[in-house]
């Protein structure tokens, strides 16, 4: 095998690598996992809160609650 | 510092001592650019000494502002996200007690040895071998402190700014351990292992990467933690994240040779460096707009809060200066702009609006909560260092635009004969100007350092105070 058909393998196995990996990361089997993370910085309540209390992930207006399929 | 309330679980002591350390060192490697800005101006700030003269003084100031300013507050902020996102005890106090000491160890080493003219000549890497090898152990160190602490975890997801900060912190690892391997010849002189092109493609695959993941990627575990928490909603996608991740780490270890454009390096592998680091605008771009996007819907919230300002800001800088890069990447365009003062405005736009501006952020909402407060002492202050910052940053990158392209313009016009039209000196006389306007940005930067120092200073006083019992009634 010359050189420029091994680098050739490389970046081919390089891309399918970066397929593999944003497919699982956007598979549906992974959501409810990937929300527990998300909401990892949160999980302390020993914190006071931010003076700025309206927009506070629970609160009303949460992105969720205007159907923010990311939030 | 010792008679702060300490947390039941987490070891904030040693984030302490960091992040003051942040602040101090930050001042001081900030004032040296100021200096140095000056002697741009009016060379006779030399002194006429050695150890004042510009290429003594301008290694200290890139090793104060990116080892000793970055890295405090990488290794503070590193080591509150992990203890508070894996809900556990750093592993080892003692461990974590001599990363502090050592690093402030090879701080003082590099204030004393480069100002002396001890200097092994690589960018970024001017500390001698002595002191490489304590560097070494320090970050060995580091790393064994913060991946045991992810191991000890009592969550089961590793929170994905620990995967960045890990990233970064065994990356630095390989690439300060390769890039300065070297034979030592006395106490502080040592030649590289490496000869010829193969040294500069090594010395730039180690300065690049220390772009990518000492001021990118550990900068960017910062980001992942406190844009979120300062916005008080989870990250936009979390998703994009892990893609944000992974694109990012494979690519940038490619880009190093756009800093060797039209040099002995081979032909091809310049080519290379352009194309990955065009490629490089992706994860770039989708790690900034997944820290944006995390705001939508807390817009509002810039309105009241300095600290957020400063964050979505950097992330704005941070945004325009990967855009810059790969354009400056561009073979071209980089015929155009290397060896210009373009340059040195791209290094700033990314240092300072980006890292520094994350950093001061990230600070403004670490320290009252090391210090078991809910705010800063004052958020006034806090609105007025935001201000001094962006105005110095936008002050500094556009007088280097405008000096840079002059100065690219003037060294490649010709006359009809082929003779160049200016002599280099022309085009210093002509960047004066500029030096002048980069010097009052910088001021302004140092001024807004000052403050925080002096805010700083009032929240850690004032926790002391509350901390007094209080007078019990009968």
């Amino acid at each position: 095998m010359d050189t420029g058909t091994f680098r050739g393998i490389i970046t081919g196995l390089l891309i399918v690598a970066f397929i593999g990996i944003t497919v699982w990361a956007y598979s549906k089997r992974r959501k409810p996992d990937f929300d527990e993370a998300a909401h990892l910085p949160f999980a302390d309540d020993d914190e006071q809160p931010n003076r700025d209390r309206s927009a506070s992930p629970n609160g009303a207006d949460s992105r969720k609650s205007k159907g923010d399929k990311n939030a | 510092m010792s008679t702060a309330i300490e947390h039941p679980t987490y070891n904030y002591k040693v984030v302490r001592q960091f992040a003051i350390m942040t602040v101090v060192w930050g001042i001081v490697g900030m004032l040296l650019g100021v200096i140095l800005a000056a002697q741009l101006v009016w060379p006779q700030l030399n002194l006429d000494l050695p150890w004042t003269s510009f290429g003594r003084l301008r290694p200290l100031h890139t090793n104060a502002v990116i080892f000793a300013f970055g890295g405090s507050a990488l290794f503070a902020t590193s080591y509150y996200v992990v203890q508070r996102t894996c809900q556990t005890r750093i592993w080892s106090d003692k461990l974590a007690a001599f990363t502090f000491w050592g690093w402030q160890a090879v701080i003082l080493s590099a204030v004393i040895t480069l100002p002396l003219g001890y200097t092994t000549t690589k960018e970024y890497a001017e500390l001698e071998w002595p002191i490489n090898i304590l560097i070494a152990v320090v970050w060995v160190s580091y790393a064994i402190v913060f991946l045991m602490t992810i191991k000890q975890r009592t969550t089961s997801h590793i929170y994905v700014a620990n995967w960045f900060f890990a990233a970064f912190i065994l990356t630095v690892a390989v690439l300060h351990i390769v890039n300065n391997a070297a034979i030592p010849v006395t106490a502080m002189y040592s030649v590289s292992v490496y000869a010829g092109a193969i040294d500069a493609m090594v010395q730039w695959w180690y300065g690049h990467n220390a772009v990518g993941f000492f001021l990118t990627a550990g900068f960017l575990g910062m980001m992942y933690y406190f844009v979120p928490k300062q916005a008080e909603r989870p990250v936009y996608s979390y998703r994009l994240s892990i893609v944000h991740f992974w694109s990012l780490i494979m690519v940038y270890m490619w880009a190093g040779p756009h800093h060797l454009h039209y040099t002995a390096l081979p032909n091809w592998a310049q080519s290379l460096g352009m194309v990955m680091s065009i490629i490089l605008l992706a994860p770039s771009w989708g790690g900034m707009i997944n820290g944006m996007m995390t705001l939508s819907g807390a817009w509002h919230k810039l309105r009241t809060d300095p600290t957020l300002r400063f964050l979505v800001v950097a992330l704005s800088f941070y945004g325009m200066s990967t855009f810059e890069g790969p354009m400056m990447a561009i073979k071209t365009v980089n015929a155009l702009s290397h060896y210009t003062d373009w340059t040195i405005g791209h290094v700033h736009s990314g240092a300072l609006g980006w890292v520094a501006m994350i950093t001061v952020g990230s600070m403004y909402h670490l320290i009252p909560r090391l210090f078991g407060r809910t705010e800063m002492y004052s958020v006034s202050m806090i609105g007025i260092h935001f201000w001094l910052a962006t105005i110095g940053t936008v002050l500094y990158i556009a007088s280097m635009w405008v000096n840079g392209i002059l100065q690219g313009l003037m060294w490649r016009a010709i006359n009809a004969d082929g003779t160049l039209m200016y002599t280099f000196i022309e085009s210093v006389e002509a960047s004066g100007p500029g030096y002048i306007v980069r010097l009052i940005g910088g001021l302004c930067w140092v001024t807004g350092m000052l403050i925080m120092a002096y805010n700083v200073y009032m929240t850690v006083n004032r926790s002391e105070d509350a901390r007094q019992p209080l007078p019990q009634t009968a």
